[in-house]
């Protein structure tokens, strides 16, 4: 594969961003209610455009107020959480790494559900703040307790993330054991993962987040390169690595917890989406997080109108599709080892 | 240029290095030898400010190393580490290229310049047939030269090799050592090399330092560093130490007992 350069990223980018498009529609258009293609997509330039908005009220509604910003919420937590995931595996030299598997989003999931007990809505803003508070948490105790003698050891540190992870998957019983029966269903809705509270509101919470998180880690994507190397090789080349993952663990834990806060766990993702960007568009972070984010995008908007259409008009909870998909391509990977040698 | 002042390095309780001070001349080439554990590889990484030493200093060029920033290092001097894990497939010529790391400072993407800088490392190394090769695929004495390679994209005065020979068949590590001699005769690279193999240091270097529980036992020029009571001294083995039948530098070979 040639070299990545602006030009390269700005295509690839361009074109992911076309296919980016056509699952927002292909999401707007499908679901339990049918919605004609055409009036679809009438409904959604004309809400842009302004004007006299075609279709009955209740079609509108359909298409302005659920699908569309549940599918850009999708959109925003897919892209958050592989980008998230592109940044562990770099920061911790460990291609089973993904938010998940550290334990983060279970940390954010406590937080979250103890901002819940407390009784603040999922709309509020401090939500995400609680949320965000427990995955970092969660980062500081995993490095804590994955670091001997100072210095991060990918294995010891992914044992801490799983065992932390567990530790923190008890706390969740915990609170569950404990909750009133609204509380109850809310918490479920956390660790099912799921968009359907999506709106507008939600989505200005966590598009800052995301947004600012990914172009914070974008601009660190020369140094994640070198950083695949080891912690020796950054040092030689010039970079201050204790800088480097100390802006890449923060703004990678806060993309995580603000789309863990809007909806919950949502497994493999992080995982599948890093592995299947960099088999397509190569390790190079510089082109591999804008074509993760996008890819990511994709991949869990396409999910979640499958979570909806699947057994309409029951909804399924989209972490089942994501693992439907994930369990067997991770398999995939496994037997290919194309993009990871030391499985 | 490298002025390296009673330092004294130690990771716990006990001390790695001991008050070792030694000199780097412009153009020299320096043979790091001693027994396991003798602090070599600790030494290594103290001249690019990897680890800092608790006590003395370095000077490059007269300004201490603690007082410059790491990019500004990295220009100056490059280390090419015993081996590197490769965990994704990245090219040699991606590999190469993350050697202008130093000078590109915020930016996200090499300039043309630093493309012709990187090719023009490769060539030099002869590993421009392999550019386009993934690092994970090639062999191991041509991922070590794709190092050297990146070390020479950064440009440096002073090149720093750790045991650069071990896992290398004779004539790769013939190879690599002419490479290395080449780069220093012709193109005046400082370079300080780590080795086990008191032959090859002998035979390449014009300086040796010999390490011995983390102090300078000996330096000076190979004749006055490897005699057969040094030797048994440091190592505390016999050995026989004859010259080189073509060279004449002194080469030590191994006696059964």
């Amino acid at each position: 594969m040639t070299l990545v350069t602006p030009k390269k990223v700005i295509l690839i980018s361009a074109l992911l961003t076309v296919l980016l498009l056509g699952v927002i529609l292909l999401a707007v258009t499908l679901g339990s209610v049918r919605v004609p293609f055409r009036l679809s997509i009438q409904i959604l330039i004309q809400s842009i455009v302004g004007g006299r908005i075609s279709g009955t009220d209740t079609e509108q509604a359909i298409i302005l107020s659920l699908r569309f910003p549940r599918a850009i919420l999708a959109g925003l937590v897919g892209a958050g959480l592989s980008v998230s995931g592109v940044v562990f595996q770099a920061l911790l030299r460990n291609p089973l790494a993904d938010p998940y598997i550290l334990g983060v989003s279970s940390g954010a999931a406590v937080g979250a559900i103890v901002a819940l007990l407390l009784g603040w809505s999922t709309a509020s803003l401090g939500l995400p703040l609680v949320s965000f508070l427990g995955a970092l948490m969660t980062v500081v105790l995993v490095l804590t307790f994955g670091r001997q003698d100072g210095k991060i050891h990918p294995n010891t540190l992914l044992l801490a993330g799983v065992i932390i992870g567990s530790f923190l998957s008890a706390v969740i019983m915990f609170f569950i054991s404990i909750s009133q029966r609204e509380e109850l269903r809310t918490i479920i809705f956390w660790l099912m993962g799921d968009f359907s509270l999506a709106n507008p509101q939600t989505l200005l919470t966590v598009f800052p987040y995301v947004l600012g998180g990914c172009v914070v880690v974008y601009l660190q994507a020369r140094y994640l390169n070198v950083i695949l190397f080891g912690e020796e090789n950054a040092l030689q080349l010039g970079i201050h690595v204790e800088r480097l993952r100390l802006i890449s663990y923060l703004f990678a834990s806060l993309i995580t917890a603000a789309s863990v806060s809007v909806c919950g766990l949502i497994g493999f993702v992080g995982l599948i989406v890093p592995h299947g960007s960099r088999l397509i568009f190569g390790p190079d972070h510089r082109l591999l997080i804008p074509a993760s984010a996008l890819i990511g995008a994709s991949f869990l908007i396409a999910s979640d109108t499958l979570a909806r259409i699947l057994l309409a008009p029951v909804e399924l909870p989209v972490g089942v599709i994501t693992a439907a998909f994930g369990g067997p391509f991770f398999i995939y990977l496994l037997r290919t080892r194309k993009t990871m040698k030391v499985l | 240029m490298i002025h390296v002042r009673s330092i004294s390095f130690r990771y716990h309780q006990d001390w790695i290095l001991q008050d070792v001070s030694f000199q780097i001349q412009k153009g020299s080439f320096i043979g790091l030898i001693g027994p396991n554990g003798s602090g070599k590889t600790t030494l290594l990484n103290i001249l690019y400010h990897r680890l800092s030493p608790q006590q003395g200093d370095i000077l490059l060029d007269q300004i201490p190393l603690s007082k410059m920033s790491r990019p500004t290092i990295a220009k100056r001097i490059a280390m090419v580490a015993q081996e590197t894990h490769i965990l994704f497939p990245f090219t040699a010529l991606e590999v190469v290229l993350m050697g202008r790391s130093p000078y590109l400072g915020h930016r996200l993407f090499e300039s043309s310049k630093d493309l012709e800088i990187a090719r023009k490392a490769m060539a030099w190394t002869e590993t421009s047939s392999l550019s386009e090769r993934a690092m994970d695929e090639v062999s191991g004495g041509e991922r070590k030269r794709v190092f050297i390679a990146r070390a020479l994209a950064q440009e440096p005065e002073l090149i720093l090799l750790d045991e650069p020979t071990t896992n290398l068949d004779i004539h790769h590590q013939l190879d690599f050592l002419n490479l290395i001699l080449s780069l220093n005769k012709e193109r005046g690279l400082t370079t300080v090399m780590a080795s086990h193999d008191m032959n090859i240091a002998s035979e390449f270097c014009d300086q040796l330092i010999l390490l011995c529980d983390g102090k300078i036992d000996r330096m000076g020029h190979p004749e006055e560093v490897i005699t057969r009571e040094t030797i048994e001294r440091v190592y505390g083995c016999d050995v026989g130490v004859d010259r080189h039948p073509v060279s004449g530098a002194p080469r030590i070979h191994l006696l059964k007992k």
